[in-house]
C-alpha cells in the first residue's frame, strides 16, 4: 500500500479583497510515497510545499484532484489516528505546559491515562526538553517549541509522519538530534514525509525526493536517479609546485589557482588526474588533499530552480 | 436470530462512536475552560463584578427602605453585564484566535472533526460562564445575607435566565468567529446583542416609520435576531413579582432551539473553511 498518493492535486486561492483574482498555488500534483520510505519535498519559498502538506492534513481543501493517505481518502478518522504532523513554525497553546499539551493531544487520540503519562515522559526525554516539562509554553524558546512540535507529532506512535521544516529554529546540536530521530523513525518502519530548505539534510536522510518550484512538480525520484552521480571534477591541493612542474602538467587540468605556498588544481576527470599525479610527485610537489567532486542535491536543485526562473 | 445478531454490533458500534465523540468534545471543552481560567483578564472581570455587587451596599445604604431592592437590582445587572462582556470577548476569539495564532494546525490533523472541535470550544466557554455566574451569585447572596435579608430563591430564576442569555450570546459570538476576525466578530456580536435586546421595538417600528423599505428590514431583523428580552425578568424579581415556571420553560426551549441553529450554522461554515 502507498503511504501517500496524490492525483492532480490542485489548489487555487482568491487573492485581493475587492476584485479577487484566482491564483494557482499548486498545479496538478501527482506524487507517490511508498510505505516505509523517507520522502523529502524541497523547493524555494512559495513553491507550494506547505500548501501540499496542508492539503494532505485537511487544513485546506483541494480545488481539483484527490489524494489518499494509507489507502484512504483525506480526512478519514482512521487515517488521522495513524499519522503525525509537525506544522511549519508551530505554535501551541501557550497557557499549557509541555506535558499538558502532550496529554491533551493524547486524549484526542484516545490514549489511556497511563499511556499518556508514559508517552509524554518518553517523548519529552527523547526531544531533550524533559527539564521544561512543567513550564508554560509561553516561556519556551523557538527551539524548544520546535522540539515539542516533534514530540506532539509522535504522541500516537504514528505509521506516517509529516514534518514541515523540522530543522527550523534548531541549533546545530538540535539539527543533529533531529536527523538522528528521523533515522530512528525510518529504521522502525515509520514513513517520513518532510519538507525542508536544508538540502544537505534532505540528501542525507531521504530515499526519494521531489522538487517543487512555483507550484509545479519539477522532478521526483530516488536521489541516485535525479542527481548525476558521475564525477564532475577532481580537486587536488599540492604544495611546492614549481613553475616548471606547472608547465609539465599543462593541458591535463581545467583550472589552477595559487594561494600562498599551496596550489589548487581542478582536473576534469580521473584519467587526467591519474596521468598528472606521478609527474607532480616525481617533480617534488607534495600532495595535501584529493577530493573527487560529484553533483550534490544542492547543485541539482539550484540548476532546476534557475532553469525554471528563466522559462 | 441472525438479523438480531447482525444488528447488535452496529448499534453497539454507533453507541461506542457516540461516546467517543462526546469524550472528544469534552476534552476540547475542558481545555477551553482551562484556557479561560488561566486568563488574567477573566479574574479582573470577575473581581470587578464582585466589587460592583459589593458597592451596591453603599448605594443601598443611601436609598432609604430600598436598600435590598437596589442591591438585588445592581447585583443582577452586574452578573448580566460582566457575563456578557466575558461571553463576547472570549467567545469571539474562540475560533478566530486559533486561526490567527495557527494553534489549529496542530489540533485538526488529530482524530477530531471540525464540528467536534467547535462544539467543544462552545461548551468550554459555557462551563467558564457557569462557574463565573456561580461565583457572582454567591457574592450577591453573601451580601444579602450580611444585610440580614432572608434567602430569596426567586433571584435564582433571574440568574438562570441570565445564564441562558449568555450561552445564546456565546453561540452568536462563535458563529461570527468562524468566518471573520476577532475584532469584526466582536462588533457583529455586540450589534446582535443590542439589536436583539430591542427586537420587539424593531417590530413596532413599522407603525411609526413612513418608509416602505425600513419596516421590511426591521421585520426581517425581528424574526432573525434572537430576542434577548425573553431572558430579562430582573425587574419582576426585584419587585417581588412571581415569575411563572412556564416562562422559564419557554425561554429555555427558545434558547435551546436558537443555540442549536447557530451551532449548526457555525459547524457548517467552519467545516468548509480553508485554514490558509
Amino acid at each position: 500500500m502507498r503511504a501517500v498518493e496524490t492525483q492532480g492535486l490542485t489548489k487555487d486561492y482568491a487573492v485581493g479583497s475587492l476584485l479577487p483574482k484566482t491564483k494557482r498555488v499548486l498545479h496538478p500534483l501527482d506524487l507517490e510515497v511508498e510505505e516505509g520510505e523517507t520522502f523529502g519535498l524541497i523547493g524555494p519559498n512559495g513553491a507550494g510545499k506547505t500548501t501540499t502538506l496542508k492539503l494532505l492534513m485537511g487544513l485546506v481543501f483541494p480545488t481539483e484532484g484527490e489524494a489518499r493517505i494509507l489507502g484512504r481518502p483525506l480526512g478519514d478518522p482512521e487515517v488521522k489516528q495513524q499519522i503525525g504532523y509537525l506544522p511549519e513554525q508551530p505554535y501551541f497553546y501557550d497557557y499549557l505546559t509541555g506535558r499538558e499539551l502532550l496529554n491533551y493531544f493524547g486524549q484526542l487520540f484516545g490514549l489511556s491515562r497511563e499511556e499518556r503519562n508514559q508517552r509524554s515522559r518518553e517523548l519529552l526525554e527523547k526531544v531533550g526538553i524533559s527539564d521544561a516539562a512543567d513550564v508554560p509554553l509561553r516561556k519556551y524558546s523557538k527551539g524548544m517549541t520546535q522540539r515539542l512540535g516533534i514530540a506532539q507529532a509522535l504522541v500516537n506512535r504514528p505509521r506516517l509522519v509529516f514534518l514541515d521544516e523540522p530543522m527550523s529554529g534548531l541549533d546545530p546540536l538540535g539539527r543533529r538530534e533531529m536527523s538522528h530521530l528521523i533515522r530512528e523513525l525510518r529504521d522502525s518502519g515509520v514513513t517520513v514525509f518532510f519538507c525542508s530548505h536544508i538540502l544537505s539534510d534532505v540528501e542525507q536522510l531521504c530515499d526519494r525526493v521531489a522538487i517543487l518550484n512555483r507550484g509545479k512538480l519539477v522532478e521526483a525520484g530516488r536521489l541516485s536517479e535525479i542527481i548525476d552521480v558521475s564525477l564532475r571534477s577532481v580537486e587536488v591541493v599540492v604544495e611546492s609546485l614549481s613553475p616548471e612542474l606547472e608547465s609539465r602538467i599543462a593541458g591535463s587540468y581545467r583550472d589552477l589557482r595559487r594561494h600562498g605556498p599551496r596550489s589548487h588544481i581542478s582536473f576534469p576527470d580521473n584519467p587526467s588526474f591519474e596521468k598528472a599525479l606521478p609527474v607532480l610527485l616525481g617533480g617534488g610537489a607534495r600532495l595535501v588533499s584529493v577530493n573527487p567532486v560529484k553533483e550534490t542535491l544542492e547543485d541539482h536543485f539550484f540548476r532546476e530552480v534557475n532553469a525554471g526562473a528563466r522559462e | 436470530m441472525n438479523a438480531v445478531a447482525e444488528t447488535r454490533p452496529i448499534s453497539t458500534g454507533s453507541r461506542v462512536e457516540g461516546a467517543r465523540t462526546l469524550r472528544k468534545i469534552g476534552y476540547v471543552a475542558l481545555n477551553t475552560y482551562r484556557e479561560t481560567v488561566r486568563d488574567k483578564v477573566l479574574y479582573n472581570l470577575v473581581l470587578f463584578a464582585l466589587l460592583m455587587i459589593g458597592s451596591s451596599y453603599v448605594l443601598g445604604a443611601i436609598s432609604v427602605y430600598q436598600e435590598i431592592k437596589v442591591i438585588k437590582d445592581l447585583g443582577l445587572a452586574a452578573i448580566s453585564v460582566f457575563g456578557m462582556v466575558i461571553a463576547i470577548f472570549i467567545g469571539i476569539g474562540l475560533v478566530s484566535k486559533e486561526m490567527e495564532k495557527r494553534t489549529l494546525y496542530s489540533v485538526l490533523p488529530k482524530p477530531i472533526s471540525r464540528s467536534q472541535f467547535l462544539l467543544g470550544k462552545y461548551f468550554g466557554l459555557c462551563l467558564t460562564l457557569l462557574v463565573n455566574v456561580a461565583v457572582m451569585t454567591v457574592g450577591l447572596y453573601v451580601l444579602l445575607f450580611l444585610m440580614k435579608h432572608p434567602f430569596d430563591p426567586a433571584l435564582l430564576k433571574a440568574i438562570f435566565l441570565i445564564y441562558l442569555k449568555l450561552t445564546l450570546l456565546v453561540a452568536v459570538a462563535i458563529l461570527f468567529s468562524t468566518f471573520t476576525s476577532s475584532t469584526l466578530a466582536g462588533l457583529f456580536a455586540g450589534f446582535v446583542y443590542v439589536a436583539g435586546y430591542f427586537s420587539s421595538d424593531l417590530k413596532n417600528l413599522e407603525s411609526v416609520v413612513a418608509s416602505a423599505f425600513l419596516p421590511q428590514l426591521t421585520r426581517v431583523l425581528y424574526y432573525v435576531l434572537p430576542n434577548f428580552k425573553n431572558f430579562d425578568v430582573k425587574a419582576a424579581v426585584v419587585a417581588g413579582d412571581r415569575v411563572p415556571w412556564s416562562q422559564l420553560s419557554w425561554a429555555t426551549a427558545y434558547a435551546a432551539i436558537y443555540i442549536a441553529l447557530l451551532l449548526v450554522a457555525s459547524c457548517w461554515i467552519f467545516r468548509k473553511r480553508n485554514l490558509k
